[in-house]
């Protein structure tokens, strides 16, 4: 059993401006450990772009400005102390479409390792094969790991860098459409993968597909941008269950049966 | 239906008209080319022997051998590749990894494009005045070679630039997830994926400094010098020998400037064939 404590995020008023335009504003909400936590709401309400806060990779895009405060574990992720190399290992992701490294699926995995350090091969061995039995991929290529990652599936492929996320042992996994560019078998797969993990990791996911927030999240956060004119924003969240079933706020409502987006 | 049939055929000429005039131009190129080349290799294979590859001139050059030429050019084209290679790429992972999108890198951009628009020899002019004179290099493979790296490093900075470009975004946001640093996902992710292209680039860019003649004439070679034995020292080289030659005073056998036009051009051949090939070997490996 994780620490209650251990890879939550605490959000106060979040903000986040590309050059001068304000993409997102007024986000306040908690991520709760050990649980799966869904983004949803229609294209271009800020999910992606709240999700990539969360591990400061919208920082790579430069021009972008991160308003209001995130707290990891009690922790400002912005003060100046924090760096986000460092942070990235506590908090990994995993992107919409596959993105392999054009290597193979031992380096794939071995990858994140290596960068903070591990040379040990039996110790490389070790973590490989856990992060991909964690990640639901060890029966299938145990017999293959020296071979070229881009052999895969794409819903292997998926997994792999699920695994790859994995090995650097992140308390936190961001998940921006995983299954969005897979086929159902494979979506199943990992939804049942996010199933699997969620005991021992905390996980937000972007999703546009609401049977899949209702399937699969502890709790549910819906986001929208009304209008271009002003920044996207959160709607309401709590209670996946609760919701669906008896949503408080009408656009939530409008939104889960089908009425728009 | 009349009207619109009449109209499709008149569409269906003009595109048979479009296919063979395209297809006459490149096929016309592919003719100059292999004209060249074959005239080439007919008027300079005769000879071609091994007292020719490997002895100096006798006799004011109507004789002997060009081993002087060929070792000049291989020792100059060297120098060159290590001046230019690293800087270049160096500055081509700054443009591609790192410059921020301003007016400052778009200066940068556009000097060096102006750089590989100057004539070459204007380069020779340059290093005749900066690493002959100034730095007191004299006439010398060295200085030579820093000059023909001025004229290479734009190409081998686009080169670089490009290849960088084209690995996915998707391969670095992965990295740097993953805790990489910057630096860790360039040279780990970025450059091995791209490295068939900057290969290919820089190789490309010294052959084409292989055969220039401007740049080497005011800054490096010598109507008739000994293999050198130093890098200050200076030498011979096959454009040069070529040019030589073809306009002075001096009346060697036709043969022997048809083989010394058919060794560049051989060398140069080989080496951009084997580049390419290298590359389309690479880019079956790494695809996406």
């Amino acid at each position: 059993m994780v620490t209650a404590a251990s890879g939550s995020f605490e959000l106060d008023d979040v903000s986040v401006t590309y050059g001068n335009e304000t993409a997102v504003a007024g986000v306040t909400m908690s991520i709760e450990p050990a649980s799966v936590t869904a983004l949803i709401g229609p294209s271009g309400c800020g999910k992606s772009t709240l999700l990539r806060c969360l591990n400061r990779m919208n920082d790579e895009l430069g021009n972008v400005k991160v308003g209001g405060r995130i707290l990891f574990d009690g922790v400002d992720i912005y003060d100046r102390s924090v760096d986000p190399v460092e942070l990235r290992v506590r908090v990994g992701q995993v992107f919409q479409k596959p993105n392999p490294f054009p290597m193979s699926i031992f380096d794939n995995v071995a990858y994140g390792p290596r960068t903070h350090g591990v040379r040990r091969k039996a110790e490389l061995d070790a973590l490989v094969e856990e992060s991909l039995k964690r990640a639901a991929l060890w029966e299938e290529v145990k017999n293959s790991l020296k071979k070229h990652a881009f052999e895969l599936s794409g819903g292997q492929q998926q997994r792999l860098c699920i695994a790859r996320a994995l090995a650097t042992s992140p308390e936190v996994l961001l998940m921006d459409e995983p299954a969005s560019a897979l086929d159902p078998i494979s979506t199943q797969q990992i939804e049942d993968t996010i199933a699997e993990l969620k005991s021992s990791v905390t996980i937000v996911i972007v999703t546009h597909n609401m049977q899949q927030a209702a399937r699969i999240s502890d709790r549910t956060a819906f986001m929208l941008r009304e209008s271009m004119d002003f920044p996207a924003q959160l709607v309401e969240v709590g209670d996946t269950r609760v919701m669906f079933t008896n949503p408080a706020d009408k656009r939530t409502e409008a939104y889960i049966t089908g009425r728009f987006g | 239906m009349n009207h619109a049939s009449a109209r499709v055929r008149r569409a269906r000429t003009v595109e048979m008209l479009a296919r063979a005039v395209t297809g006459a131009a490149a096929f016309g190129v592919l003719g100059v080319v292999a004209f060249i080349l074959g005239y080439i290799l007919y008027r300079g294979a005769g000879s071609i022997d091994w007292e020719f590859l490997t002895a100096p001139p006798r006799m004011f050059m109507t004789q002997g051998g060009i081993w002087p030429a060929i070792y000049g050019t291989l020792l100059l084209t060297f120098w060159t590749a290590v001046f230019a290679i690293p800087v270049g790429i160096m500055a081509g992972i700054y443009l591609a990894e790192y410059a921020p999108k301003g007016a400052f890198t778009r200066v940068i951009r556009l000097a060096i494009a102006n750089m590989a628009g100057v004539p070459s020899i204007v380069y020779g002019l340059f290093g005749l005045a900066l690493f002959v004179l100034t730095v007191g290099f004299g006439r010398s493979v060295i200085a030579g070679a820093l000059t023909l790296a001025c004229l290479t490093l734009p190409v081998i900075i686009t080169a670089t630039e490009e290849a960088l470009l084209q690995v996915p975004q998707d391969l670095r946001q992965a990295s740097l997830a993953l805790g990489a640093t910057r630096l860790r996902t360039v040279l780990r992710i970025v450059i091995p994926a791209a490295a068939p292209g900057i290969v290919t680039g820089s190789i490309l860019g010294l052959s084409r400094a292989a055969g220039e003649t401007a740049p080497i004439l005011v800054t490096a070679v010598a109507f008739y010098s000994p293999v050198p034995r130093t890098v200050f020292d200076e030498t011979m080289a096959l454009p040069y020998h070529l040019y030589i030659m073809a306009t002075q005073a001096v009346k060697p056998a036709p043969d022997v400037v048809w083989g010394t036009a058919l060794v560049l051009v051989a060398g140069v051949s080989i080496i951009n064939v084997v580049a390419a090939a290298w590359r389309t070997r690479q880019r079956r490996r790494i695809r996406w």
